[in-house]
């Protein structure tokens, strides 16, 4: 191919003709062409020739008619000449649309704060509106899976078990082993100012099995399950995958969130077993090479600082952490509409909001189980 | 100097176990529209793909513009690719954009234009598809579906494309709007010198457009010719396409 020449317009002042040439196409740098016409001096009748323009794409007639308008007074519109036949059609399918061109954008501009507030207030509201009504729903199939025994989607229930419970093993187990590992480290540089090495054993206990444990494991339920829900049911909602189940008369809730939400309530208390195990593991290391306690000592003095009532008041909060995170995912993935873009909002949302949820609801598990122990 | 804007030789596709093209020769002149037609599951979407770079074929060469895009380098690659515009058939909008900025989008990568005129720009070529200015405002989800297609079409002649791709171009339009996508397609090959590729199972728009149609079937270019002529064709998988009362109009056509 030969090298297009650059676009460019020059203004011959003897005859009052602006001579364009070059190769007029949107590849070129037409953006010159475009500050030289800002810079012409408005002439009372200019001639504007084309003939030496090359190749003339729709954005080269676009800035051809721009330097008409420069041109152009009231009374008088300049005249073009040197259009080749082709060229010339080409400016006849173009020009027609010139005037939606400068027609105003309808401007968009940001509201002012009390429309925010209002709208945002009416949002939020609405979202809590909808988060009842899925809870409703949900409680509402629940018990026709179980009172009236509807058909449980087994291989969904079955495989949320395997992808959140076992393929969540390796991770959970490193994790609750290192802050296993800080915490007796942590905990073991205050003890051993006292010389009071021993008392790790308690403490780790306590903390880990109590706190740690779930806290642990329900972060990286949120992290990999509940954000998994949102992005899986909100692009099933976009290729309306839901709206088929819909009007086949599938529930989605029936058949996409109850299998989902059961597979968790199985899972979850495994998970935080499995992280209970992996943070006392993780914490009796450290306490060999740092406190001196062996690992014999640690297991015999394990039981017996340690109540099984602590175990279970850890384990007691797996169902509630299982609900949050799979009420939230699904319902933060049944609220997608439009595109690609609101998957990732919601899901951003989803996980949030369980890591949220999760935290407010150990602090409430925290503060009243020991007012139970007390009574 | 050569005509053929692109050339396909000896194309195998070998996807989910089976040859979905095998020995596929097909060679697009400058300046036509050529429609491509067969039944499903013969393999004008995968064709399609290995023109545009979206899958790379087992076995063949194809050649666009004169480059071998097989073993051309990234740089001569990308060349080739500002030369042409492809609109999907599900529209493939950034849903994130409104319409304004997904036709902008080429301009503002590609160009150095003031985003000013950008956007004048944009705003011509959303007219020139028929689209009324106050959707410009709108975004992707709030259209419908043939208003989707028409911002598609706008952002893939937003850069006066040498080579334009259209997969189902026409599918869920009304037929006023099908007809007047049809007439400009035709003045933008007229005009501007496109060459267009079609894919489409519209008869109307393949009866009022396309300079010749290819038939694939049999993972093979089956024959490229006029309408006309393809649907009087004696090979059994053309006739079976062609047999039906839909059909008959075009059969009988001289």
């Amino acid at each position: 191919m030969p090298a297009l020449s650059q676009p460019a317009i020059k203004l011959d002042a003897s005859t009052q003709t602006i001579v364009c040439e070059g190769c007029w196409r949107v590849s070129e740098s037409l953006e010159i062409v475009l500050s030289q016409i800002k810079q012409l001096p408005t002439q009372s009748k200019a001639v504007i020739d084309m003939r030496a323009v090359e190749q003339l794409d729709s954005v080269g007639v676009w800035v051809l008619s721009e330097l008409i308008a420069q041109q152009s007074t009231p009374s008088f519109t300049p005249v073009v000449q040197g259009l080749s036949a082709k060229q010339k059609e080409l400016f006849e399918l173009i020009s027609p649309q010139l005037k939606a061109v400068d027609s105003p954008l309808e401007k968009i501009s940001p509201p002012d704060w009390i429309t925010r507030l209002g709208k945002n207030s009416i949002i939020h509201g609405l979202q809590l509106v909808f988060l009842i009504t899925f809870l409703g729903e949900l409680t509402l199939s629940f018990s026709s899976t179980f009172i009236r025994k509807s058909k449980l989607q087994w291989a969904s229930f079955l495989n949320t078990i395997y992808e959140t419970g076992y393929r969540a093993l390796p991770i959970i187990a490193l994790l609750a082993a290192l802050i296993g590992v800080v915490l007796t480290y942590q905990m073991g540089q205050q003890l051993k100012t006292y010389g009071a090495n021993i008392y790790i054993v308690g403490l780790l206990g306590v903390g880990v099995l109590q706190e740690f444990g779930p806290l642990i494991a329900a972060i990286i339920v949120v992290g990999r399950t509940s954000s998994s829900f949102t992005a899986q049911l909100g692009t099933m909602q976009i290729n309306q995958e839901i709206d088929a189940l819909r009007t086949m008369g599938l529930a989605p809730m029936q058949y996409l969130v109850v299998p989902k939400v059961l597979g968790l309530l199985v899972a979850m208390p495994l998970l935080i077993l499995w992280a209970d195990i992996f943070g006392v593991l993780g914490g009796m290391l450290i306490s060999k090479f740092m406190l001196g306690i062996g690992f014999y000592g640690f297991l015999t003095r394990f039981p017996a600082t340690i109540e099984l009532m602590t175990l279970f008041n850890g384990l007691i909060k797996a169902p509630v952490f299982a609900l949050i995170i799979g009420s939230v995912g699904c319902f933060q993935g049944l609220s997608v509409e439009g595109g690609a873009d609101s998957v990732g909002k919601q899901t951003t949302r989803s996980v949030v909001q369980a890591i949220f949820l999760i935290i407010i609801a150990d602090a409430i598990f925290s503060t009243i189980l020991p007012w139970q122990a007390l009574s | 100097m050569t005509t053929s804007v692109i050339e396909i030789k000896q194309l195998g596709n070998w996807l989910g176990g089976q040859w979905v093209h095998k020995d596929l020769d097909l060679t697009i002149q400058a300046k036509e529209i050529l429609g491509v037609v067969g039944g499903s599951g013969s393999g004008k979407t995968t064709l399609l793909r290995s023109i545009l770079m979206l899958q790379t074929p087992k076995v063949g060469s194809i050649h666009i513009f004169g480059t071998d895009i097989i073993k051309a380098t990234q740089a001569e690659v990308n060349a080739v690719r500002r030369l042409w515009g492809v609109m999907f058939q599900q529209s493939a909008l950034f849903s994130s954009l409104n319409v304004l900025e997904n036709v902008q989008f080429p301009l503002r990568t590609f160009t150095r234009l003031p985003p000013a005129a950008q956007q004048k720009i944009a705003l011509l070529k959303l007219s020139l598809v028929g689209l009324p200015i106050e959707t410009a405002t709108k975004y992707p989800a709030e259209l419908s579906g043939g208003m989707q297609k028409r911002v598609a079409l706008a952002r893939a002649i937003a850069l006066d494309p040498e080579l334009l791709f259209l997969d189902e171009p026409t599918a869920g339009l009304d037929p006023q709007n099908a007809e007047a996508l049809d007439n400009l397609v035709l003045d933008l090959r007229n005009n501007l010198g496109l060459t267009v590729i079609v894919i489409t199972h519209d008869l109307d728009t393949l009866a009022r457009i396309t300079d010749r149609v290819a038939f694939l079937g049999e993972g093979r270019v089956l024959a490229v010719l006029p309408l006309a002529q393809l649907a009087q064709q004696k090979q059994p998988l053309i006739d079976t396409y062609f047999s039906g009362d839909r059909c008959k109009q075009y059969r009988e056509r001289p």
